[in-house]
């Protein structure tokens, strides 16, 4: 069998090929779900120039959802989403009636606003206690949280559109304590964990692979492919790529920006939550539990210095394979080695590109 | 209307007075009711709400207030029992490194700190602080106990990166010294961890011949079902009481089936026998517990609140003699009536603090439990 010998500062440390192709898949796996999260940073970003820390909370949200339908309760995602929905149809007509749009039209929008959010309280009742296949909670979950984007962007953000990134972090900041306040109330202070969606395990020698391990690439894989041929196929992809690379340059070509900034936060929601579900059959996870798996995300998009998906994406996956080693070597300080890399790679980047103020 | 203001200020200057005149006792509680350890934060105030309206004849006045999990608010929140509400006792925190931040306040301002969590203190530090958990030096002894039954020669650990974990670590460590059983493996993981698969490959193949898991709540699970998943045996991981909760059982699944977790008395309350000085008020707690919150949610961190009951049912009569509620005196003659109370059977054991021992729980406390079927079964000691 090959040995590989690794001098560290403890000493010398054989590591066999079967140890080192577990914790690389374990890194694989994670960094997987960081990459998702990772490019919903960097999409956010790039379009709204919003760093979105509560792309973590969503992450919870899915999983957890998920949990309580799976104990036949209906989960107060739902009646968070109609709240929200509810308050941007208010705001929506008094904003209306102060610009003199007629009655009939400013009720119409608010109408199209509580469409959906009302339509899926109902669903969600009616099949909550049915404790339906875990395929349609799957969906149903998806179908809850998802909307949440873009109402969060209405509401919190898209007044402030203009502002500094500054501004906008700690509206973020803001944002991410509500939403962990309010799943704390939903969901209680314990874990849950989801049944795995694929209960088969393929082993190769000491190495075993499970089924929720390959459906989580499979679906990393899709959804980036997708997300590639969103934007250079579709017309509303091209119109986001156009918003992220002058805002004002799309305003006047026609595209509307805050229905991009809505967009790409629905997006967001919605990797969030797909992340979520993924992960939740893997791991136990708290109300709080999305806030360290969002920031890793972010991590990773730093890598790709806030602008490239690729190299988000790689990043990701070094930061999961990283956390993996480090988890083994010196599990009390994984935490620390993963975050302080922060620190040179930011110098990279910006030795890389030197500083140019930003132009909007 | 000129003198409105000064009226209004005389008012509110009178009613402020009014309010600071208490001939009642007041209790200033800090516990974690958001953040990572809310899940024994939440339990303790259920606990807390079923709480007498009088003790020893005195009003209880309660102040609850969350610290997050996070020493800073704690110290902040006992700060402000001691300067403004003038508490007489100080309840708090449910989380180790929480409690101890508060502990140095609390000896600050000589206020009795009765901690919800097993913290070990420095060296001169700690006079004012009683624990009402089991030290986790007095919880390791039936897990040793069983090691040496069961001939077992080593052990690995898997532990929180924090002052719970470190607690266990030292205190475990003679103990298994002196049956002769050696540490392999150390590992260490973040409360928050998502995943242990690292620390679980090294820990299993170090093939220790046991392993103990060092973690508290629902998130005791996780690395448990990491070893099971890696080929661990059942049978051969341990769990703290941190972890003597039904949220183990509900996340672990069949994964904890088979699996040892040491606890205080009161979760198995029913299967305990008669002989078992705190059966009666185990029994009585979660009775009472059961009624208000629901049938099988009785749990370890609610009854450490009903032990406070009792513990001030106790001593309150004591320091009443020698001074009025809301003075130095009464605080002081507090210490002292729970330094001098003597041997105090509650739901958790029997307590017995002294001037030098502010745990005060006695070696047979702790009890040895198994998983089986989803419910707890308690192993024979014998």
């Amino acid at each position: 069998m090959f040995r590989a010998g690794l001098r560290t500062t403890f000493g010398l440390i054989v590591m066999d090929l079967s140890i080192a192709s577990i914790l690389m898949l374990d890194g694989a796996t994670n960094g997987a779900i960081y990459a998702l999260l990772g490019l919903a940073t960097v999409l956010v970003f790039a379009i709204t120039r919003v760093i979105f820390l509560p792309q973590g909370e969503f992450v919870a949200y899915g999983a957890l959802t998920l949990a309580l339908l799976q104990l036949g309760k209906v989960p107060g995602t739902v009646y968070l989403l109609l709240a929200l929905a509810l308050l941007a149809a208010v705001l929506e007509v008094m904003a209306a009636a102060k610009r003199g749009v007629p009655a009939q039209v400013a009720l119409l929008r608010a109408g199209r606003l509580l469409a959906w959010p009302v339509a899926v309280w109902a669903v969600a009742h009616w099949a909550a206690p049915l404790k339906l296949p875990l395929f349609l909670q799957c969906l149903l979950t998806l179908a809850i949280v998802t909307p949440l984007g873009p109402l969060v962007y209405r509401l919190a953000y898209e007044k402030l559109a203009d502002a500094t990134v500054l501004v906008l972090l700690i509206v973020s900041v803001g944002v991410h304590f509500a939403l962990t306040g309010l799943g704390l109330l939903f969901f209680g202070a314990e874990g849950f964990r989801n049944p795995s969606f694929w209960d088969a395990r393929f082993s190769a020698g000491a190495l075993m692979l499970s089924g929720q391990a390959v459906i989580i690439f499979m679906v990393s894989i899709a959804l980036m492919l997708g997300l590639y041929l969103f934007f250079e196929r579709t017309l509303r992809g091209k119109a986001l790529r156009a918003t992220a690379v002058n805002r004002l340059g799309a305003r006047l070509m026609g595209i509307s920006t805050s229905g991009a900034g809505r967009l790409s936060f629905g997006l967001a929601a919605f990797m969030g939550a797909l992340s979520g579900l993924l992960i939740g059959p893997t791991t136990t996870l708290f109300y709080d539990s999305g806030f360290l798996i969002g920031l890793k995300g972010f991590v990773a998009a730093i890598f790709g210095g806030l602008a490239s998906y690729p190299a988000a994406a790689l990043g990701a996956l070094f930061v999961g394979l990283l956390e993996s080693f480090s988890s083994f070597y010196a599990s009390a300080f994984k935490e620390v080695i993963v975050f302080t890399l922060i620190l040179p790679v930011l110098l990279w980047r910006s030795f890389q590109h030197g500083h140019h103020d930003e132009e909007e | 209307m000129k003198y409105i203001g000064t009226v209004v200020a005389a008012a509110l200057a009178a009613s402020l007075t009014v309010a600071s005149a208490r001939a009642d006792v007041t209790i200033g509680v800090s516990i974690s009711l958001t953040g990572p350890t809310s899940a024994l934060g939440i339990p303790t105030k259920n606990g807390i709400e079923l709480w007498p309206k009088t003790i020893a004849g005195e009003k209880l006045n309660v102040i609850i207030l969350g610290d997050a999990t996070d020493p800073t608010v704690a110290v902040k929140n006992t700060r402000r029992f001691i300067t403004e509400d003038k508490v007489d006792v100080i309840v708090g925190s449910v989380a180790t490194p929480v409690a101890a931040a508060m502990s140095d306040v609390a000896a600050e301002g000589q206020t009795v700190q009765l901690m919800l969590s097993p913290g070990n203190l420095p060296e001169g530090k700690g006079f004012w602080s009683f624990r009402m958990p089991q030290s986790t030096a007095v919880m390791a002894i039936p897990i040793v106990d069983q090691w040496k039954r069961l001939g077992i020669k080593t052990y690995g650990f898997l532990g929180y990166a924090d002052a719970y974990g470190e607690a266990w670590l030292t205190d475990l460590a003679p103990l298994a010294e002196k049956a002769g059983i050696k540490l392999v493996a150390t590992e260490r993981f973040a409360r928050s961890d998502t995943s242990v698969t690292g620390q679980v490959v090294k820990l299993v193949s170090a093939n220790p011949d046991t392993i103990l898991v060092v973690a508290s709540g629902s998130g005791a699970a996780m690395p448990h079902k990491g070893l099971v998943e890696r080929g661990y045996a059942r049978n051969k991981i341990y769990q703290t009481h941190g972890a003597a909760s039904r949220d183990l059982i509900r996340v672990g699944g069949a994964d904890v089936e088979g699996s040892y977790v040491v606890s205080g008395p009161a979760v198995v309350a029913g299967m305990l026998p008669d002989s078992n000085a705190s059966k009666t008020l185990d029994v009585k707690y979660i009775t009472e517990y059961e009624k208000a919150y629901g049938k099988g949610l009785a749990n370890q961190f609610g009854a450490h609140a009903f032990d406070v009951v009792i513990v001030l049912e106790k001593a309150i009569p004591m320091a009443l003699k020698k001074a009025k509620p809301g003075t130095k005196e009464f605080r002081a003659a507090l210490k002292d009536a729970l330094e001098t109370m003597g041997r105090t059977p509650d739901s958790q054991g029997a307590l017995n603090f002294t001037a030098a021992d502010h745990f005060g729980y006695t070696p047979e406390t702790g009890v040895m439990l198994t998983i089986a079927g989803g419910e707890w079964q308690v192993v024979p000691s014998k």
